[in-house]
């Protein structure tokens, strides 16, 4: 009888049940436990060079042409929310995130998870709302699916759209690809999308009404490309906002960032919503904005062509990179001291006093 | 922002800085008592714009994490009942029971809500009549009038499905509790701003006669408590012991009487146990006789948890300010807001989770 290999056992749960045994809520929060969760549950399992990039759209090469290929998913609650609503973020999220590979996105897919009892008129809303959208993205949708489930299982309607874009332009853009020197720039003002449904949720009423910031920035992309701006990383600024890109950011390309409090742009009503509610507005999500890393050479010129956007008219100059090669933020706080600009832990939980 | 932005002006932080180390002859140590004030220390930088050998010792004035393990257990064995709507502060959901946290319980079906106000946890009563809801009442006396009232509400509105677990404390047992301890560093306090707002300072005369140690009333943007850092070394400087009033624009030296009175009317002063620092008595707040139906412990029968701290945590000499957060063992390995051992590392006005979220580069955790 041959030797038998003994059977090796791999099928151990990468996360040590001694800390968390069930999924949490803060699992999806664009903070370090999810980076945990998809570092060494998804990535472990899936990995390929391609995936291991880690951005936002994959870039790869099908008969002699570059695509970006992305997908997310939207659950957004409420479902309709000052600025915009679910099925038009469903458009603008993958758009943006084609567009953070410098792609221009071509097709969507649209797969509907609808719960039982979801009134028809609803339904009919945030499709047109879709529909709107993509035509003023200028993509299409071609294919989808829809699938409902019982009451109870699921909340409204959860959507997913996956799309593809091609890639008509040279650069490399991708966290790996920061360098030292690089000027750090954000494509507007912050915090937007994320106090305006906190504030719906919470109830919240302020002078004037926070309206989301979703929108599609892929057309400001393609001016910044097409005018030669050497772009060396694009990532958008979404669950986790400004914190948790940056944070990705240094540690994909293993560089410090240097960025400065007080050139981040935040609307006054937003900073105040945030003090009220014990939220940190670098930390709240934009559907609409997006941080890129260009040649510092180019910088000036990058920063005209956003503020010429009407969105951009507060893009601004934030930091730099630095020489050094450990992976971290700094932040110069409004009264000049250094601090690390740590990711989040989970979801930002409101603070008692 | 309007009424913000003229409290964190770089320029005038750096005026305040250059008075101290001007008139600083010897090194002092003065306590910040709230965890927002550490927060807000540690988030500006404030301690760096302080000469050397001033130094600040972090209170133990986060209620997050104060509040005993034991009453933990209680609440997250309550909020797992299934009859049971349990309404907390967002900060209490990732602090470390025993075993478990309410993120967990609520992730294995517990029905937990995150409220900005104990009145909203009785608006819940009122919607959901099928079901107990149980608000988690913890703070200092700034949450303590929000949690009165909401009792009284409930008391008004005869509403007997609604009910309270409560670990509120009180700040100056716990500061005359710090000063009678031998191992005592602290020379100078400043006092928490939004405590005062409701309690007034006339308390604080006493406590700095006897102890001779200056109290500043103080507020929490950068140049609030750079002034309160000011108005103590000077009086430290020139030997006085007196209550100073750095934050006048909330704080009245009787305080919001009307917040008193209601908690006079609804509590009744307790002993209660402070995580990391121990027994201290009359330092808490406890519901008083005629509301003691709405006491959660009483309604629930909850059982007397027994239970031990992690031994690698040493988040009671950080609540002492005996050291700091980044000179404990565990600080950064053992111990992250992931994973937190203690409730300083799990608050995010913890003086550890300060420290790890702003300052885990070695060049930044220097000597203060």
């Amino acid at each position: 009888m041959s030797a038998q290999k003994p059977i090796e056992f791999s099928g151990a749960c990468p996360i040590p049940i001694s800390q968390y045994p069930q999924v949490l809520m803060a699992h999806g929060g664009g903070g370090k436990l999810m980076h945990q969760l998809i570092g060494k549950m998804f990535l472990a399992a899936f990995s390929n060079p391609l995936l291991d990039t880690q951005h936002d759209a994959a870039v790869a090469e099908l008969t002699g042409k570059k695509i970006a290929f992305t997908t997310d998913s939207y659950v957004v609650r409420p479902m309709f929310f000052p600025g915009g609503d679910i099925g038009s973020m469903a458009v603008h999220g993958t758009v943006n995130d084609l567009a953070m590979a410098g792609a221009r996105p071509i097709y969507l897919s649209s797969a509907f998870i609808i719960e039982e009892g979801l009134p028809m008129e609803t339904l009919w809303k945030i499709v047109c709302s879709m529909r709107d959208a993509a035509e003023k993205c200028g993509v299409q949708i071609i294919t989808g699916d829809t699938k409902v489930v019982d009451k109870g299982k699921g909340d409204g309607v959860f959507i997913n759209t996956a799309g593809i874009g091609v890639i008509e332009h040279g650069q490399k853009i991708t966290p790996q690809n920061v360098q030292a020197g690089d000027a750090i720039l954000v494509s507007g003002d912050l915090g937007r999308h994320g106090m305006a449904i906190m504030a719906v949720r919470e109830g919240l009423q302020f002078e004037s009404q926070i309206e989301s910031d979703s929108a599609p920035v892929h057309e400001i992309i393609l001016q910044l490309l097409k005018a030669g701006i050497e772009i060396h990383c694009l990532r958008d600024l979404t669950r986790g906002g400004l914190t948790s890109a940056l944070n990705e950011i240094a540690e994909a390309a293993k560089r410090t960032l240097l960025v400065e409090e007080k050139a981040i742009p935040v609307r006054e009503d937003v900073h105040t919503a945030c003090e009220i509610l014990g939220l940190d507005p670098l930390q709240v999500a934009c559907e609409g904005r997006f941080v890129a890393f260009v040649a510092a050479k180019d910088s000036e010129r990058a920063l005209q062509i956003l503020r010429s956007d009407e969105a951009g008219t507060s893009a601004a100059l934030i930091g730099k990179v630095a020489g050094k090669s450990s992976p971290l933020v700094t932040l110069k706080s409004v009264i000049g001291a250094n601090r690390i600009l740590d990711m989040p832990s989970g979801e930002q939980l409101p603070r008692i006093c | 922002m309007k009424f913000l932005d003229e409290y964190r002006d770089g320029e005038l932080a750096q005026q305040f800085a250059r008075e101290i180390r001007r008139i600083k002859t010897r090194p002092w140590n003065i306590m910040e008592i709230c965890g927002g004030q550490t927060h807000a220390i540690v988030k500006f930088g404030i301690d760096e714009l302080l000469p050397e050998k001033i130094t600040l010792i972090h209170g133990p004035g986060c209620p997050v994490c104060v509040t005993p393990l034991e009453m933990i257990d209680r609440a997250l064995e309550i909020a797992a009942r299934p009859d049971v709507i349990f309404a907390s502060f967002g900060d209490m959901l990732r602090v470390p029971g025993s075993t478990t946290d309410l993120l967990s319980v609520k992730a294995s079906g517990g029905d937990i809500r995150i409220v900005y106000s104990p009145l909203d946890a009785v608006k819940l009563a009122e919607q959901n009549p099928a079901k107990e809801v149980v608000f988690f009442g913890v703070g200092f006396e700034t949450t303590a009038p929000a949690t009165a009232l909401a009792v009284y509400q409930a008391a008004q509105k005869k509403l007997n499905n609604f009910s309270m677990l409560i670990s509120h404390v009180l700040v100056p047992p716990a500061m005359e509790a710090l000063l009678s301890s031998p191992n005592c560093r602290v020379q100078g306090f400043l006092a928490a701003g939004h405590v005062c707002a409701v309690m007034g300072y006339e308390e604080y005369f006493s406590i700095a006669k006897k102890y001779s140690v200056p109290v500043v009333v103080t507020g929490f943007e950068p140049l609030d408590i750079l002034q309160g850092i000011l108005m103590t070394v000077q009086q430290l400087e020139s030997g006085r012991a007196e209550v100073e009033n750095q934050y006048s624009r909330a704080v009245k030296r009787e305080g919001n009487q009307s917040a008193q009175d209601l908690m006079k009317k609804v509590f009744q002063i307790v002993p209660r146990k402070w995580r990391g620092v121990g027994e201290i008595p009359q330092s808490g707040l406890g519901l008083g006789e005629k509301y003691a139906a709405f006491d959660a412990e009483k309604k629930f029968g909850v059982a007397d948890h027994r239970v031990e701290e992690s031994a690698d945590c040493w988040s009671g000499l950080v609540l002492q300010g005996q050291i700091k957060p980044h000179e404990c063992p565990a600080f950064g390995s053992k111990c992250t807001p992931e994973h937190p051992l203690g409730a300083t590392m799990v608050s995010s006005e913890g003086a550890c989770a300060a420290y790890y979220r702003y300052r885990r580069m070695p060049d930044l955790i220097g000597a203060k």
